[in-house]
């Protein structure tokens, strides 16, 4: 009892201690780089400013309406909506489109080839074309998140509706199940773990998806990409752009642990397929909760 | 009145493996037949036929399929459904409506000593409390014709021999007509009416023996000298199988 609770004590530190120590490698070279790198300030702040000036020049201006802190949270709003409401048109429109292919081979078979050709377009070479289509609003940008984050949803809903456990489908065979009870009661349940993972994939695609659909989508209600692009034109506002981008990065951070959590308590009745989440390191949310 | 009958029932599987060679068999009600036979020998296979999920190569099968229990070697359990709604499954599908089905469940989970544990999930159970679970599911139903593909293998001797007494008694009163299959000629012989052995490659019914003990079985028949002698004769057929 003590020793498993000191072992439980010392991963706990160790989930902590140890990412904490890249990091602080992480800066180091960081402001090796930045030092030894460049000749003058100047010329170092225009190219890779030390960490610190991110937080003083990129943060901190607290009540600048142009720069800082305020203006981000703004301009990460309409990126946050755009993120959110993209991955759940994906999730549903992906379990739609699974949930028919799995129905039917000849669905599956004429629809996944463009599935797959969907998937390894590169977006940004038609933005022509989307903006054609969708404008350069808001809209344009959702359509692409959720290009973007419907194919890790629809594969992997459909890999789990397939692989359902053939014993499992004999036993609702024996007892005459319909489609649809086999559906509901069977496959879908039997899914969830894989369309969970499809999901934590999806949701790091929607970030950045609707991220860069911000910088090249820029009317209307303007996202974080904007505001990072058009500092990112501005040699002297290196720290601003930084600070936009790490707002962005943390807000996929935030997506990434808030799947997690959601996955694990979705399926933590069932450790087989828990098993692989938890080894995962996910687990860094559980610690907390003391298991 | 006869609950199941095959007629020279042969399994040829699409890669060549001869499973089944021209098996005939009928149980009756009241009736419980146990196979016997090496492992690998088609035994899983003929309840797969019986049950519809396999279609034999040729040969014809009666069995009102309406009626069926089949408890599967393994003990396939919905991993997202505690004891007690995996036990009220077969029910639920069969559209028996909850509140008929309740009293039943409550009765099953009784049955198989499971009361403790109605909460648990099937990652939280041993492997004989799994099959133990498997075995109430497949009790709700009352099926006329109850196939066991090995259900107690994996349980200690104890559980066994107590779970056996326990069949014996539903068998008693539900009168349906069992097959069951096992490697323990002891729990062949104290169950069954019949035994039949089975032997291999391909598989095929070699002999065949009656079994007159009188129900209600007690325990301690085991350890009679009757049965020991039959269990004797099983086991030299059983070599005869393998061999
Ligand atoms: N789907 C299949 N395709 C090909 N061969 C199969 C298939 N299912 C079973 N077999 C073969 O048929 C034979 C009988 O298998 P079966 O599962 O009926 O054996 P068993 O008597 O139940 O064995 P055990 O006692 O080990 O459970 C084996 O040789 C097996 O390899
Ligand atoms: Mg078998």
């Amino acid at each position: 009892m003590k020793l498993s609770s000191q072992i439980s004590q010392n991963r706990r530190i160790s989930t902590i201690v140890l990412p904490v120590i890249t990091f602080i490698v992480f800066l180091s070279i960081w402001y090796a780089y930045a030092k030894f790198h460049y000749d003058n300030p100047v010329q170092r702040r225009n190219a890779l400013p030390y960490p610190h000036e991110i937080f003083t020049d990129g943060f901190l201006p607290l009540n600048d309406k142009v720069n800082g802190l305020r203006p981000i949270l703004g301009y990460m709003w309409p990126t946050v909506k755009v993120t959110f409401l993209g991955l759940l048109i994906a999730v549903v429109l992906g379990v739609f489109v699974a949930t028919l292919m799995n129905l039917s081979k000849g669905i599956e078979k004429s629809l996944f080839p463009y599935a797959v050709i969907l998937q390894t377009v590169p977006i940004l070479a038609i933005t022509p074309l989307l903006t054609e289509l969708f404008g350069q609003e808001i809209g344009v940008r959702l359509v692409v998140t959720v290009l973007v984050a419907i194919f890790p949803v629809m594969t992997n809903m459909l890999f789990g509706l397939q692989s359902t456990d053939r014993a499992l489908h004999d036993l609702f065979t024996l007892n005459q199940a319909s489609r649809w009870t086999r559906l509901i009661k069977l496959e879908f349940p039997s899914a969830l773990p894989s369309l969970m993972t499809g999901i934590r994939i999806a949701s790091g695609s929607a970030v950045i998806g609707s991220v860069v659909a911000d910088f090249f989508f820029a009317k209307g209600e303007k996202g974080i990409g904007y505001y990072i692009r058009t500092r990112q034109q501005q040699a002297i506002q290196r720290p601003e752009m930084f600070a936009g981008t790490i707002t962005a990065s943390l807000f996929g951070i935030a997506m990434f642990v808030l799947i997690g959590w959601i996955t694990s308590r979705a399926i933590r009745n069932w450790h087989d397929s828990n098993l692989a989440i938890r080894q995962s390191s996910f687990k860094i949310l559980r610690p907390l909760k003391g298991n | 009145m006869t609950a199941l009958s095959l007629h020279n029932i042969s399994m040829t599987f699409p890669d060549g493996t001869q499973a089944i060679d021209d098996v005939d068999l009928t149980i009756k009600r009241g009736e419980f037949v146990t196979i016997v036979g090496p492992s690998g020998c088609g035994k899983s296979t003929l309840l797969r036929i019986i049950s519809g999920l396999q279609q034999p190569t040729s040969g014809t099968c009666e069995v009102n399929r309406k009626s069926l229990g089949y408890v599967f070697q393994d003990s396939v359990l919905l991993p997202w459904r505690n004891v007690r709604k995996n036990v009220e499954l077969n029910a639920e599908l069969q559209g028996v409506p909850k509140e008929q089905r309740q009293e039943s469940v409550q009765k099953a989970i009784n049955l198989v000593k499971l009361n403790d544990h109605v909460t648990k999930f099937p990652h939280q159970l041993s492997g004989g409390m799994k099959m133990r679970c498997s075995l109430a599911r497949s009790l709700v139903s009352q099926p006329q014709v109850f196939l066991f593909d090995e259900p107690f293998g994996a349980l200690d001797e104890m559980t066994r021999e107590h779970l056996n007494d326990e069949l014996l008694n539903i068998f008693l009163q539900e009168k349906f007509a069992g097959l069951f299959i096992t490697h323990s000629i002891q729990e062949a012989v104290f169950l069954s009416t019949r035994v039949i052995v089975m032997s291999s490659q391909p598989g095929r019914f070699i002999s065949e023996h009656t079994i007159d003990f009188p129900f209600p079985r007690v325990p301690d028949i085991r350890y009679s000298a009757e049965f020991a002698e039959l269990c004797g004769r099983i086991s030299h057929d059983l070599k005869l199988a393998h061999a």
